[in-house]
């Protein structure tokens, strides 16, 4: 029977990579000089368990490259090597070397060889450079496989306690009758009077003849288990030691174990546990799903607590109860039955919305999956960059969606990388400041309204504002004469090419990246915003949505459409005043709204559909905020607001400028959901092609 | 058939050893350290215990020690799981009570004819 092993990889790959993540956690918090023997059983734990793993699912190389890894740790565990700076560093590299070899092998892509090689070397080097004295203890015995050997003469005694072993010498003697034939001989001598007899004590012992090709190791294999538990006598049995027949007498092996442990035929018992029960039917499933679609990895996996699965549970459970009290009604349904009616209805309501919560629930994770690959980008940046840098970490547990956390991980690693290399100054220059050496950079995450805030903090040099402006007004972002407040010059760092890096560094890049972040994040449904004080530090605020998949919108009508406007970006809505109108040249329009002007976008326009209703007066205007502008939507009417599952346009049609998703209302009719940043760009980038060529006529 | 109690952290290791052994008709309960695999060999009689060795919050070795003073495990064969490199454990693990031991890396045919070797 052969079995496919490679439908298990999945998971291993999985545990393999959070193993990687827990020893590289434990090698950042080691101190060189001191052995934390915790902290190593805990590396040297992850380390062999993805050796024993790839060993098993056939990855040999990673299976090599561990057991080097392993026997470092293991001299380190049994305090026979000194933990160094350069061991942990060049173990780190090597979590990193795993880390890529498990991906590349996930994906079935090329393992970088020359990479891996190189730290297998140094690995190496290190085990033998000072290798510790210890003697080697397998000694092995040479086996030489005589011709003249026709079979093996043993002598078996176990021990009295043998059976607590679990070890039956029954078993293997049957054993060792598969190297060849046996005749067994039992001494019984050793076996008490029956009022003595101990039927947990093992009293017998035999003289085996074993006749066959078989070598002196095959019959050691066989009694290997319990070779210190008895007194084993192997002699070979040449052609001139040839026993004669008469003294041998056969005696049926009496199974001994029989008398000792009466073993009951039952029907074993399994009790069920029923609090794991449906986590391993949905792990089971997905394995069989996982192992029917090889590359289906990149499309993940989600751990989920057990309490969430059995809200879940409960919850249905609920529904159910529900649908079938209101089934009952609907069988007989007279009008006096409205209230009961009404009642079983808003319960199918109330678990509704709690079932959508506890779903939503199982997407989201603490934010520490995030937050944990910093202590090792600090470690390392912080030694690259000569500065000295203390990590804080706070909020871990803040939960979000796993997209989100996805998707925000690039933007955050960015944001980390900035602080660290123009923020915090080096030791000298802090305290030439008067500031402590270390800097502290701190990572904070919380739960504000229906958003996430993620802060990044560090008491750094803040921004140059000086600096700032000087370098906008070169590259054009900003003009020579314009008076700007601090905030606003502080934004410009996220402007479009913006960078006031003397040295392009490889640390935070060349440049290009504030404004990717601000991008990513605002892609996100987010926002992010830096305050900042010269020598006292800067602060990144970024605020997302929980989760991409619900919004809470402003339905608004335009003729017969149904349109969403996501409620965080309504500022206010009003009544229009005729004469806040302006036309400016070329048919745009503004609207004053204390002495601001707000270009005005006419959805109708925009997305080319007969309005019942072209008047302004007649209409309403919704003030909304995208990418930090403001502007003024244009509707007939304000309808209800409530909670929308976004359906993506893209997928289902195609992408269209101004919308950023539609939804399925409660009457089975499609609503479009306005992407206002990109309306309120699209209205100003008119405004402009307007006036230009007003200006040309 | 009999029932055997696999116990090991590693999740990929034993969902192979649990599906090979239920494979070839065995009644397997798991576990995934040395405590949890003592409180569910209390609530149920299981006829052989397979267990990792470097485990988190009990090891093998103390599982195995734990295991024979209990009345119901005193004869019951108890396999270790461990790997060349740990020549010391296996000895350790003999004088904690362990039956024999099945060499990592395996394949699912060699754990099952050692299984059934012990279980005869």
């Amino acid at each position: 029977m052969s079995i496919d092993i490679s439908q298990f990889l999945d998971t291993f790959y999985e545990e393999s990579f959070e193993g990687l993540d827990t020893m590289e956690t434990e090698l950042l918090g080691l101190n060189p000089g001191e052995a934390d023997v915790e902290s190593i059983n805990t590396i040297f734990r992850a380390a062999h368990s993805i050796k024993g793993g790839s060993g098993t699912f056939g990855l040999m190389n990673v299976a090599d490259f561990t057991h080097v890894l392993e026997t470092l740790l293991d001299e380190m565990r049994d305090g026979r090597r000194d933990v160094t700076q350069l061991a942990v560093d060049l173990m780190l590299a090597s979590v990193d070397v795993l880390r890529e070899m498990l991906t590349a092998l996930r994906s079935s892509e090329e393992v970088d060889v020359v990479r891996v090689t190189e730290i297998h070397d140094q690995l190496e080097t290190l085990l033998k450079g000072d290798a510790p004295s210890v003697e080697d203890v397998a000694v092995e015995t040479p086996v030489k496989a005589s011709p003249s050997i026709v079979g093996w003469n043993v002598s078996f005694k176990p021990l009295s306690h043998l059976f607590k072993t679990g070890n039956d010498p029954v078993r293997i003697i049957k054993e060792l009758s598969e190297l060849g034939s046996i005749k067994a001989n039992v001494d019984l001598s050793a076996v008490p009077e029956f009022d003595l007899l101990d039927p947990e004590e093992c009293c017998l012992s035999w003289q085996i003849e074993l006749s066959g090709g078989a070598t002196e190791e095959q019959v050691r294999d066989v009694f290997a288990w319990v070779d210190e538990d008895c007194e084993l006598i192997i002699d070979a049995i040449t052609s001139e030691t040839i026993l004669e027949p008469e003294t041998l007498k056969v005696v049926p092996v009496p199974d001994a174990r029989d008398e000792a442990v009466p073993l009951e035929p039952e029907t074993p018992v399994i009790t069920p546990v029923a609090e794991t029960k449906p986590v391993k039917v949905v792990a089971k499933k997905s394995v069989a799903v996982a192992a029917k679609n090889p590359h289906a990895a990149e499309s993940g996996s989600i751990r989920v607590g057990i309490d969430k699965i059995d809200a879940l549970i409960n919850m249905v459970g609920e529904l159910v109860i529900t649908q079938s009290m209101l089934n009952q009604l609907g069988e007989d349904f007279t009008m006096d039955k409205v209230q009961r009616l009404q009642e079983g209805l808003d319960e199918l309501e109330q678990h509704t919305r709690e079932l959508q919560e506890n779903v939503m629930q199982i997407r989201m994770l603490p934010i520490s999956f995030s937050f944990n690959r910093f202590p090792r980008l600090v470690h390392d940046l912080s030694s690259k960059l000569n500065k000295k840098i203390e990590l804080k970490m706070s909020g871990e547990n803040t939960e979000l969606d796993k997209t989100v956390m996805e998707k925000i991980g690039d933007p955050l690693v960015h944001l980390v990388r900035n602080s660290l290399d123009h923020g915090i100054e080096l030791p000298e220059e802090r305290v030439e400041k008067g500031k402590p050496e270390t800097g502290v950079l701190h990572l904070n995450a919380y739960h504000q309204g229906g958003n996430i805030v993620i802060e990044i903090n560090d008491d750094g040099a803040g921004l140059n504002i000086d600096r700032i402006r000087e370098k906008a007004i070169e590259k054009g972002i900003i003009g020579e004469n314009d008076s700007l407040s601090d905030e606003k010059v502080h934004e410009l760092i996220f402007a479009p090419g913006f960078s006031t890096a003397e040295v392009v560094s490889d640390v935070s890049g060349r440049g290009v990246g504030m404004d990717v972040v601000k991008r990513n994040i605002r892609d996100l449904g987010g926002i992010v915003e830096v305050k900042s004080k010269k020598d006292v530090g800067s602060t990144f605020t970024i605020r997302l949505p929980l989760t991409l998949a619900i919004l809470d919108g402003q339905l608004v009508r335009l003729g017969d459409e149904t349109y969403i406007i996501p409620l965080v970006s309504i500022i206010e809505s009003l009544q229009i005043k005729a004469g806040n109108v302006n036309s400016i040249a070329g048919g745009a329009e503004l609207y004053k709204l204390r002495e601001e002007y707000l270009p005005i976008i006419r959805l109708h326009d925009v997305f080319e559909i007969t309005p019942v209703n072209t008047e302004l007066i007649n209409g309403l205007l919704v003030v909304v905020e995208g990418d930090g502008k403001q502007a003024g939507i244009f509707v007939d009417d304000l309808l209800g607001q409530q909670q929308v599952v976004i359906k993506s346009l893209e997928t289902n049609y195609r992408k269209v400028d101004g919308v950023s998703g539609a939804t399925i209302l409660g009457d089975g009719t499609v609503a479009l959901i306005l992407d206002v940043a990109g309306l309120v760009a699209l209205s100003r980038e008119r405004v402009k092609i307007l006036r230009n060529q007003a200006a040309v006529a | 058939m009999p029932t055997i109690l696999a116990v090991d952290d590693s999740a990929s290791m034993r969902q192979m050893v649990t599906f090979t052994l239920k494979g070839a008709g065995f009644n397997v309960i798991d576990a995934v350290d040395g405590i949890d695999a003592l409180d569910k060999a209390k609530k149920t009689k299981v006829d052989l215990v397979l267990t990792d060795v470097n485990m988190p919050r009990m090891d093998g070795i103390s599982l195995i020690k734990e295991l024979r003073t209990l009345p119901n495990y005193k004869f019951i064969p108890i396999l270790m799981l461990t790997t060349e490199s740990g020549t010391g454990k296996k000895s350790e693990g003999k004088s904690a009570g362990a039956t024999g031991w099945i060499v990592k890396p395996f394949n699912p045919d060699q754990l099952l004819a050692t299984i059934k070797k012990v279980l005869g």
